[in-house]
């Protein structure tokens, strides 16, 4: 008996996982974007004194780590299990971090919705009674990015006005069965949603769709208002996608206005930093929560929101082949610290 | 009075690239390849020379004039070869340009490092 499923595709909770520690790292855009001040370490050299922008992208996953593991107050062998994953082939950024450290690794491929599919994931193998320490991770890399679904940045294409700019930046959380900090109350896992959109640079308009959808759900399932959230935060659906998404709220009868915002407009000011439609990539939505939000739930600014971590899936092979670009949202509630 | 006529020429061939690129689904890619292709026909048909003679560099330079020269080859090699012509004189007429493109890429590629525009 699937005891604490809610609805079609929701689940709630019965021992609350509490996110006791969090940890973010970003690159210099990132840094100098509204958000540069919150994050726990910042790198001028996008290299991260590597070779390779791929090894920066596990360099910053490892930082992460070190960082995640001193905040919490434990070794990073004290890790039980890292559900972690990323946007290179076969997840590397994620799996090379933890090579030969002896922790327990689980890759995932969620798009940019990884950081809600890590949280989502790891609450229930931490609410189920499996694990009591998880880490839910993932990262982006702007140049590793451009390499893997457009070109590389040595061929100096252009960018179109709505294309988004992948953030540089890798965000962990350490998910546990007891302590204090925010707590994961109930998910919805997302359906794969595709509205015909083929623009391999407009991956808001792809992902709003999905959003609307788990969002929906979410209310749905549970018996919920927007009312009752301090914030719904979509991931990266940018300028163009949020627009759309209100728009789609609007003509369903959910109006997500005064508090709907989207980390791919948190992280850049677009005035000043020519980012076009916003930030996007999984370390987009990975290092606005451990960067801005989970800070806010802990001191109780927030109260609860809905972390909706929205990914694009497609693979560079299906943009090729002129197919249309799947949509898919995760929705994690997360409750303030402070009773 | 020269330098204009490159100016404005070549100036509008890149304002058109632009324009393809924010205001259609267009891929870069896909705007070069264009561009080359009717670099080819309006060479092909005769027009193209016209607009060198006119607009020189402004016209040779951008994508386009590649296209023009590898009809002009082929017409040229093909008054000289015959039938093999067709195959061999494109490339041939820009031979120079290419490896120049492939020398300047490696040399590029040894000396400095990729860095993105953050």
């Amino acid at each position: 008996m699937a005891i604490n499923k809610r609805g079609k595709q929701s689940f709630v909770l019965p021992q609350l996982p509490v996110i006791q520690a969090w940890a973010s790292v970003a690159g210099k855009k990132e840094s100098e974007g509204p958000l540069g001040h919150s994050f726990d370490y910042t790198q001028k050299d996008t290299y991260f004194g590597q070779k390779t922008w791929e090894q920066a992208e596990n360099r910053m996953q490892q930082i992460a780590q070190e960082i995640l593991a001193e905040k919490a107050g434990i070794k990073q062998t004290d890790f039980e299990l890292v559900l972690s994953g990323d946007l290179l082939n076969q997840c590397i950024g994620s799996s090379f971090s933890l090579r030969n450290t002896g922790i327990p690794h689980l890759g995932l491929y969620g798009a940019c919705s990884t950081m809600a599919e890590s949280l989502l994931l790891s609450s229930v193998m931490v609410g189920g009674g499996f694990f009591d320490r998880v880490v839910a991770q993932t990262s982006s890399h702007f140049a590793s990015s451009e390499r893997q679904y457009r070109f590389p940045l040595g061929y100096g294409g252009q960018r179109t006005p709505t294309a988004q700019w992948t953030v540089t930046g890798s965000g962990a959380a350490l998910v546990c069965s007891s302590g204090n900090g925010p707590r994961i109350e109930a998910c919805t896992v997302g359906t794969v949603t595709d509205l015909g959109i083929r623009d391999a640079n407009n991956m808001g308009a792809a992902m709003a769709p999905a959003a609307f959808a788990t969002i929906a759900a979410h209310m749905d399932d549970l018996g919920r208002k927007p009312e009752d959230f301090d914030l719904i935060v979509t991931g990266d659906l940018g300028q163009v996608g949020k627009e759309l998404l209100l728009e789609l709220g609007k003509r369903n009868d959910l109006l997500l206005g005064g508090k709907l915002t989207d980390c791919g407009t948190l992280v850049f000011d677009n005035t000043v930093q020519d980012v076009h439609a916003g930030g996007s990539g999984c370390g987009c939505s990975a290092i606005v929560l451990c960067g801005d939000l989970l800070p806010k739930l802990k001191e109780g600014k927030l109260k609860r929101i809905l972390f909706c971590g929205t990914g694009a899936l497609l693979s560079p092979t299906s943009t090729q082949q002129g197919q249309p670009i799947p949509g898919v949202c995760h929705a994690v509630s997360i409750i303030t610290g402070r009773d | 009075m020269e330098y204009l006529k490159a100016f404005l020429v070549g100036g509008g061939l890149c304002l058109l690239g632009q324009l393809l690129i924010d205001k259609t689904k267009l891929t870069p890619a896909r705007i070069l390849v264009s561009y080359v292709v009717i670099g080819v026909i309006l060479g092909g048909i005769g027009l193209y020379p016209r607009l060198v003679d006119f607009a020189g560099a402004g016209a040779s330079v951008p994508l386009m004039g590649f296209g023009n020269l590898l009809a002009k080859g082929v017409r040229e090699a093909v008054q000289e070869d015959g039938f093999l012509g067709i195959f061999t004189g494109g490339l041939k007429a820009c031979a120079g340009g290419i490896t120049a493109a492939i020398i300047a890429g490696l040399l590029t590629s040894i000396v400095f490092r990729d860095r993105d525009k953050s």
